[in-house]
């Protein structure tokens, strides 16, 4: 508290200190100091550069702009095939357009875009993905092989279950009796309650 | 608490224990005393699990970061709605939140259930007091979640963004509902084997129970698909997941049981077939938990990988092994009481109907455990996905869904080609009619195709059932229309409800073919810049991004664009898409950011807008614009499977034995009029 005392509320400082301090608010107020940095128009729509965000931290990872390979239909159908190797269990496509926390779709996705850049098919793509990695990175196994038992043994199975369940009622219909002429109503049913019984067997019928 | 609600868990399993040893006892040797005794086991075992419940719900509440479960899942700022939720958000929790909830059955179904049907109580005590206490030994011996941690940390991690979703506080809690239910009828399946009471009587006990079970998975089910849509990271609605393909094969089996069950109701046939269905289900309801929980299979939808999976594989191993051996044993007991009569008739389309369900259950479980096959046997890691079950199940669920249309079409006992020609005429219109439009409109897509037209094939069937149902009431009692067919729906609610739930899968399988065409785009706009995509609905829709804006929430720091929606150059809406930095109460971040999606849903198609990232740390934010069409019907679709399963389950309707008498009195007419 060199300056300045406080007594009840109000401060108190020397006729040199008020002086010099009058001055300052004078220069001050003529030059004033490098304004903050206002809205400028390049952040106004559809022109320059965007505002920058108050905290991008809390945003989530930076990302590049968007190229036309990001939206190209053949890469995306590729990436469809390929399985990609975070652990989400995905797809690389549906990784790197639904989790943004992964860095491993984005890479495959770069990956993939190189190699369709240097003239590959997706086939020789698919096929340089499996050098790299083995089989496990597709999203099918390849139809040889043992994994031929995985396309095929569903349908194998509910074909013979669909013979087997053709024969068997085959053999059942074959031992059951013949369709049996409806019996005559009950003799002591009055026609009021024959009417009745008549009335809900159509009703169930229809 | 935490103290009491671990000794509450010892007095649990000591008395579930008590339950299953004095149900099969006095179930067997026929004693009264200790047939009470179990009764009175399942409800003190209710009453035990419930203080521990309480017990971690107020732990929780007080934010007991002593408990390592609590400290685990919640924090000091979790909102309240995701405090009742943390009770299941992790393994520990979710198992006793398990065993209350079949305790609560077990109790129930004791309560409930009177008549002749009381013999099988005892057992069905038992059964349910076995695996109570089972789950309740995996909490006391190795997932207990009232573990205490060495230190008292300032705040929890909190719970995972993900699960913080409205979805959250309803899927798991249905589809556990779901899964636990099937120990009831499974409960009375053993219940039946063990006393050799095999007539129709125990399928008239667990019908319902049966159709509750499969409600509350149908609804499940349903929870989740739209969790996983307006979630990001898990793939789409249906993304063949291992845990998603878990929690399908148990309704699949279920749909069958549900469609069988009407053969042995009225014919007396299927008894073998049925009570396998009915085991089947409950343990690939325990096969579900096992996956789920193991870490056997990856999913994105698993508990953390823990040592409860042993226990469940040898829980499912010695399950079916005693299941089976038992049901084995009584085979001699369960033969028909009628034969089929021909080839063409209802009961045999209901077989095929089985054939087809049960086939699709079985390659979605083949799928599912392929790669550990292909691993076990040729030592080779494979990755089974989406394409895989697209190929192998599509054309099956076409051939499903094509039974579903004409299993009402055919008579029971025997159909006459007249008959038949009659039954098909309209539907078979309606399928044609429907397939010209779609080429006329320019669908070229063959699964498309196929599944609308056959869709439209189901939906005349069931428009001729209930047409012709409401012309004979009105020519019988002069009704007007719509109330004859409310009383249609009154008064034989198993069959029209039944109907209903058909519409429902047609709707459902439209909505899937729809996802044909899906439109979607990558792009990277500054405020003020627009994107246009074009829909498969002919409309161009333009997304112009407003700007960006930051600010907090309760328990995170939002980050959000907002999107001006035009279509054909009309304004349309706005849409909101985030990114979310959880924090804690301290305002460090607790996981990493999640996205939050921007929907605007209509009947033809869903808008869906996702904010990828920023460039920069800028407002240039990189978006993703997706139409998807028709996803409107899956919600709406599910929603009216549920309400077809209510009308099904609401009590009345008659007794199953006029039921079966009326049946036969059907197939005469049918017979008489050629």
């Amino acid at each position: 508290m060199k300056a300045a005392r406080r007594f009840g509320g109000w401060a108190v400082c020397s006729r040199r200190e008020f002086l010099s301090a009058a001055a300052g608010t004078l220069v001050l107020t003529a030059n004033p100091p490098t304004r903050l940095p206002a809205q400028g128009p390049d952040s106004l729509p559809g022109s320059g550069p965007s505002g920058r965000l108050w905290d991008p931290s809390r945003a989530g990872r930076p990302l590049e702009p968007v190229v036309a390979a990001d939206n190209d239909a053949a890469i995306q159908a590729i990436e469809k095939r390929l399985h990609c190797t975070c652990g989400c269990g995905l797809d690389v496509y549906t990784c790197r357009t639904t989790d943004f926390t992964c860095t491993t779709s984005p890479a495959m996705h770069q990956q993939v875009v190189t190699l369709a850049q240097q003239g590959k098919s997706a086939q020789e793509i698919l096929d340089a993905f499996v050098r790299e990695s083995g089989v496990a990175i597709l999203m099918a196994p390849p139809k040889r092989g043992f994994n031929l038992a995985g396309y095929f043994t569903p349908s194998l199975v509910i074909l013979v279950a669909g013979v087997l369940l053709a024969l068997a009622l085959r053999r059942w219909t074959r031992g059951a009796p013949a369709p049996t002429p409806a019996p005559p109503p009950p003799p002591d049913a009055s026609p009021a309650e024959l009417e009745r019984l008549r009335h809900e067997l159509q009703q169930f019928q229809e | 608490m935490a103290l009491l609600g671990h000794l509450s868990l010892w007095l649990a399993f000591l008395v579930g224990l008590w339950g299953a040893i004095t149900g099969f006892v006095g179930g067997i040797q026929n004693r009264a005393d200790l047939q009470q005794s179990a009764r009175n086991a399942t409800f003190a075992l209710f009453a035990a699990l419930l203080v521990a419940v309480i017990s971690l719900e107020i732990s929780i509440f007080r934010h007991d970061f002593s408990l390592e479960y609590v400290a685990a899942y919640t924090s000091r700022n979790l909102p309240t709605f995701y405090l009742w939720s943390a009770l299941y958000a992790g393994q520990k929790g979710s198992l006793l939140f398990w065993a209350t909830v079949l305790s609560l059955f077990a109790m129930l179904v004791q309560i409930m259930t009177g008549g002749r049907h009381r013999v099988y109580l005892p057992f069905v005590a038992a059964v349910t007091c076995t695996v109570a206490t089972f789950f309740i030994t995996v909490m006391l011996f190795a997932a207990n979640p009232f573990e205490r941690l060495t230190f008292m940390p300032l705040d929890g991690r909190g719970m995972n963004p993900q699960l913080q979703n409205p979805g959250m506080v309803f899927h798991p809690p249905m589809l556990y509902l779901g899964y636990i239910s099937i120990t009831i009828p499974f409960a009375f399946a053993i219940a039946a084997l063990l006393s050799k009471r095999l007539d129709s009587d125990w399928l008239v006990a667990i019908r319902k129970w049966t159709l509750v079970s499969w409600l509350f998975l149908s609804i499940g089910l349903l929870i989740g698909m739209w969790w996983a849509y307006v979630e990001l990271g898990w793939g789409g609605y249906w993304a063949w997941d291992p845990v998603e393909n878990a929690a399908l094969l148990p309704w699949l089996v279920m749909t069958a049981f549900l469609h069988s069950v009407m053969v042995q109701e009225k014919r007396g046939m299927l008894k073998k077939w049925n009570l396998a269905l009915i085991i089947g289900a409950w343990l690939l309801s325990i096969f579900g938990t096992f996956i789920t929980r193991s870490g056997v299979i990856a999913s994105v939808h698993s508990f953390t990988q823990s040592s409860v999976g042993y226990y469940f594989l040898v829980f499912l191993v010695l399950a079916s092994v005693l299941s089976f051996a038992l049901y084995t044993s009584r085979l001699p007991l369960l033969e028909a009481e009628a034969t089929l009569e021909s080839m063409v008739s209802r009961e045999a389309s209901f077989l095929f109907n089985n054939l087809l369900l049960i086939g699709i259950a079985f390659s979605v479980l083949w799928g599912t455990l392929f790669p550990i096959l292909s691993e076990a046997i040729k030592g080779t890691k494979i990755t089974v996905g989406p394409p895989f079950f697209n190929q192998v199940n599509i054309p099956l669920g076409l051939a499903l869904l094509a039974m579903t249309g004409i299993g009402p079409l055919i008579a029971w006992r025997r159909a006459s080609i007249p008959n038949l020609k009659r039954q098909f005429a309209v539907p078979l219109t309606s399928g044609i009619f429907t397939l010209l439009i779609l080429l006329v409109a320019g669908v070229r897509d063959v699964g498309a195709l196929m599944a609308i037209s056959i869709g439209g094939f189901v939906f005349g069937t069931v428009v001729q059932e209930f047409a012709r149902g409401a012309r004979a009431r009105h020519r019988q009692y002069g009704e007007s229309t719509p109330y004859a067919v409310v009383q249609l729906l009154a008064r034989n609610r198993r069959r029209y409800g039944g109907y209903i739930v058909h519409v429902a899968i047609v709707m459902l399988f439209v909505a899937f073919a729809g996802m044909a065409f899906k439109t979607e785009t990558e792009a990277t706009l500054r405020p003020g810049e627009s994107a246009e995509l074009k829909g498969r609905d002919g409309h161009v829709y333009t997304f112009t991004h407003l700007g960006i804006s930051q600010y907090n929430a309760l328990n995170r720091q939002v980050t959000a664009a907002l999107i001006d929606v035009r279509r054909d150059g009309k304004a349309f809406g706005r849409l909101r898409t985030e990114k979310r930095q959880h924090v804690d109460a301290l305002g460090n971040p607790t996981f990493q950011p999640s996205t939050e999606v921007g929907i605007m849903s209509g009947l033809r198609v869903d808008l869906y807008v996702v904010l990828a990232g920023l460039v920069n740390g800028t407002e240039q934010a990189v978006f993703r614009f997706t139409i998807n069409p028709l996803v409107w019907w899956v919600w709406y679709g599910g929603m009216i499977v549920v309400l077809g399963g209510l009308i099904v389950m609401w009590p009345g309707g008659g007794s199953p034995a006029v039921k079966r008498a009326q049946a036969g009195y059907a197939v005469r007419l049918v017979n008489e009029g050629g």
